[in-house]
């Protein structure tokens, strides 16, 4: 140490008067803080996009035209042999009632005294959804009693008829479709000015099971809410205590060698596969090999168990990790065993991460779709699932693969509902995370 | 291995006792052109009988008809949707996995249909107008060279002037089998360059129709691999594209789409089933004759299928687009009857 390494020479700049280096290091830094707000900004757009994008399309599929009539269900057609045994009654198909329905409607344009020229009665006709038929058959089979009578009627409209309600199809377009006429749509503002066209929430939406291409207006996601939450069961039992007490032993008992090294990265890996990996896994397993039947929830959720267990270890490792050593010793100190240690002050401590890991997991596995297209959840499954545990045998459809099968279909209907399921899929998330966030917000303890 | 499937069962919930026992719906999958007919009938068939709705799933003709012939058991599918006939491969791996017999039912028929953006120019084409803008090598002046045509013009000078650009199924679709037989075969003959290809080939025919079908790669000709509602897309995002599309789906969406003529003669269902419209196939579906009175509803549902009712002119599938099988009545008494189909020829 000496005096020479000193500044011999006072510095010559000065605070008031910023000297070049200076000024290129603060012109750097507003570089740098533009450049993340422009980046900021980008994502934002893109999520403001996406957002208008999804909601724009998918926000009307939450409502749906009905056509209010007076029926009479004519003894004659639905019960010939007038005893209203319901076995019997079965025999009469949608398409007798279809042809009831129709006529209900011709005679409710006739009393209303609407007159459009060039009407026919095919155009009539196909006001109605196809599925109209089958909502009144229902109806009719399990109260017989009613066959003979007139009864009022609420019945969904066709999909072009809701098309033009929401804007979808206009006179022009009506012009070029060879599924709608003009004379249509005039009738359609007809009915709605004498109330018989109405539009309602759409429960079915969310409660019905999915349609075929003839009947867009009648399809929901009843089905897939009901499969991903099958699948979401079977995630939760089985890779709740299977990732935790793996991450138990791997953190507090495991000896710190080569295998434990080797699993540890061997977890890390596995959290990064392709989820499609899985999927094919999951074919090759649980239905080539232990032979599970296809489309079933049961797959589905063995799948995505497989897919989310490294993905919940990790969390909860860390988690079990963040609590201090001094609990632990303090725990041992009063002569508390190893287990006790663990489960009485470490796993309690941990908890809020551990479930924050675990919702996460299990929100990215509703996510998922890619592993669920190879097991045969992509199929078009009509009838809802059983109660479980029985249930989780049964086809079933999930949310997100609902999603890309309505994207394929021909008739722009589905477009309208792919758009809200992705706006239901999205509602799920946001709440799960949500939950997550709370949990974490609420709980959890720094040291 | 007995260990590994014990692990794996044991995976599969403890309570492997609460395994669904005999299973009650029919299980469908192959071809996604069948899949919509498939759904319909399977929605009518589940609210118009005791027995629950059949599931349905696609994946593709030759995926179905491989997943048909995996076995016989309650694990594997009942019947396989096709687009395209099945062929000697899937009946000997039928044949090597026990699935003996076959029922071949065909429900009707199909019309591609050449078709662009509503706003656009209307085209009359022929299947040598086809080849000529999209095969590989062309003849010009007695010499075969690469493809120099641009524009629809430098093919007929009455067709708009457009660049040619077109959206034909990928290589993994049925319809492209027909589209490359019924179209760019048909306009390699009608153009005179299969006997060039041949002259060139030294008289081998197989060479020659190879040469026929390959389609140029300079962008000019877009594979898809997708299907129709990505076509749709593609043709809207590029109003000079023509896209190949199933008679069906261009019906659902004639407000976007104008269709091409071919030969003449417009695509409709009545066109189709007279015959006088060119690109047109067959659709079948194929059933395993072993899970006949094994899974309830399948007898059930393949007569109601072929029922007049439904694969009739004036039932929901014509409605939909399929063009209704002349000779229903004969597959009617077939399905009735379970007849298995013969080898093929």
């Amino acid at each position: 140490m000496t005096d020479a390494s000193l500044p011999t020479t006072p510095h010559r700049g000065s605070l008031i008067e910023v000297d070049a280096r200076t000024r290129r290091r603060n012109a750097a830094e507003k570089r740098f803080r533009l450049y993340g707000l422009v980046a900021l900004g980008i994502g934002l757009a893109a999520l403001v996009i996406l957002l208008t994008s999804v909601l724009s399309n998918g926000v009307s599929a939450f409502r749906q035209t009905s056509l209010v009539l007076e029926m009479n269900l004519d003894a004659a057609v639905l019960d010939k042999k007038g005893n209203r045994d319901p076995e019997e009654m079965k025999k009469v198909t949608t398409i007798g009632y279809g042809k009831l329905i129709d006529k209900a409607l011709k005679e409710a344009v006739a009393a209303k005294g609407i007159a459009i020229e060039g009407l026919t009665d095919k155009d009539v006709a196909n006001m109605i959804s196809k599925e109209a038929a089958a909502q009144v058959r229902e109806r009719v089979l399990s109260n017989p009693d009613l066959v003979g009578e007139t009864v009022t009627v609420k019945v969904l409209a066709n999909g072009r008829i809701d098309g033009y309600l929401k804007g979808r199809v206009t006179m022009q377009s009506a012009e070029r479709d060879s599924n709608v006429t003009p004379n249509q749509l005039r009738l359609a503002d007809a009915l709605m000015a004498e109330g018989l066209l109405v539009k309602a929430f759409n429960w079915d939406f969310i409660t019905g099971p999915d349609a075929s291409e003839l009947r867009p207006e009648a399809s929901g996601l009843g089905v897939a809410i009901l499969g991903s939450a099958y699948m979401m069961i079977i995630v939760l039992i089985l890779s709740l205590p299977i990732g935790v007490a793996a991450s138990i032993y791997l953190e507090e008992f495991a000896p710190k060698n080569r295998w434990t090294d080797l699993i540890e990265v061997n977890i890390s890996n596995l959290a990064a596969v392709p989820s499609i990996v899985f999927g094919i896994l999951g074919l090759a397993i649980f239905i080539n090999f232990a032979g599970l039947p296809q489309s079933a929830p049961i797959v589905g959720g063995l799948v995505l168990t497989l897919m989310t267990l490294p993905r919940i270890i990790i969390p909860t490792r860390a988690a079990l990790g963040a609590v201090p050593p001094s609990i632990r010793e303090a725990a041992l100190g009063v002569g508390a065993s190893k287990m006790q240690t663990i489960f009485h002050h470490v796993l309690p401590l941990a908890m809020p991460g551990i479930l924050t890991g675990m919702i996460i997991g299990l929100a990215q596995a509703l996510g998922e779709t890619a592993p669920l297209l190879l097991i045969g959840m992509v199929a078009f499954v009509r009838d809802f699932p059983a109660a479980p545990p029985e249930g989780f045998f049964d086809p079933a459809a999930a949310l997100p693969v609902q999603v890309y099968n309505w994207t394929q279909r021909a008739d722009p209907g589905f477009a309208e509902r792919a758009s809200g399921a992705i706006i239901v899929l999205l509602v799920f998330l946001l709440v799960m995370n949500a939950v997550a966030i709370l949990l974490r917000n609420r709980f959890e303890r720094r040291w | 291995m007995a260990s590994v499937k014990f692990t794996v069962s044991a995976l599969a919930l403890a309570a492997a006792a609460t395994a669904a026992d005999a299973r009650d719906q029919l299980q469908i999958a192959g071809s996604s052109t069948v899949l919509p007919y498939s759904t319909i009938v399977a929605e009518l068939f589940g609210e118009n009988f005791d027995f629950p709705t059949p599931v349905v799933e696609g994946g593709g003709s030759g995926a179905g008809r491989k997943k048909l012939c995996e076995g016989v058991g309650e694990t594997t599918i009942d019947i396989a949707n096709s687009s395209s006939r099945i062929k000697q491969s899937d009946i000997d791996l039928c044949t090597t996995n026990g699935v003996t017999e076959i029922m071949e039912v065909r429900i009707g028929y199909d019309g591609i249909v050449f078709a662009s953006d509503i706003n656009g120019p209307e085209f009359a084409f022929t299947p040598a107008d086809w080849f000529s803008a999209l095969a590989a090598e062309v003849v010009v002046d007695g010499a075969v060279v690469a493809n120099p045509n641009k524009s629809w013009t430098d093919i007929r000078a009455d067709l708009p002037a457009q660049d040619i650009l077109a959206f034909v199924p990928g290589t993994k679709h049925g319809t492209r089998e027909v589209f490359d037989e019924k179209v760019i075969l048909a306009g390699c003959e009608a153009t005179g360059a299969f006997e060039a290809f041949k002259t060139v080939a030294g008289g081998d025919e197989d060479a020659a129709e190879e040469k026929c079908m390959a389609l140029r790669t300079d962008g000019v000709s877009v594979d898809i691999d997708g299907d129709y509602t990505e076509t749709l897309a593609r043709v809207d995002a590029n109003k000079n594209g023509i896209g190949v599309f199933g008679l069906s789906f261009y019906q659902n969406n004639t407000d976007k789409l104008v269709v091409a003529t071919m030969d003449g003669v417009v695509p409709t269902v009545e066109a189709i089933a007279a015959g006088d419209y060119p690109v047109s196939r067959p659709l079948y579906f194929y059933v395993k004759t072993a899970h006949l009175g094994v899974i309830p509803g399948l007898q059930e549902y393949i007569d109601f299928f072929v029922s007049d009712d439904v694969a009739g002119p004036d039932g929901p599938l014509a409605e939909y687009g399929l063009v209704s099988d002349p000779e229903l009545a004969a597959t009617q008494e077939m399905v009735a009857a379970g007849t298995p189909m013969a080898p093929l020829n």
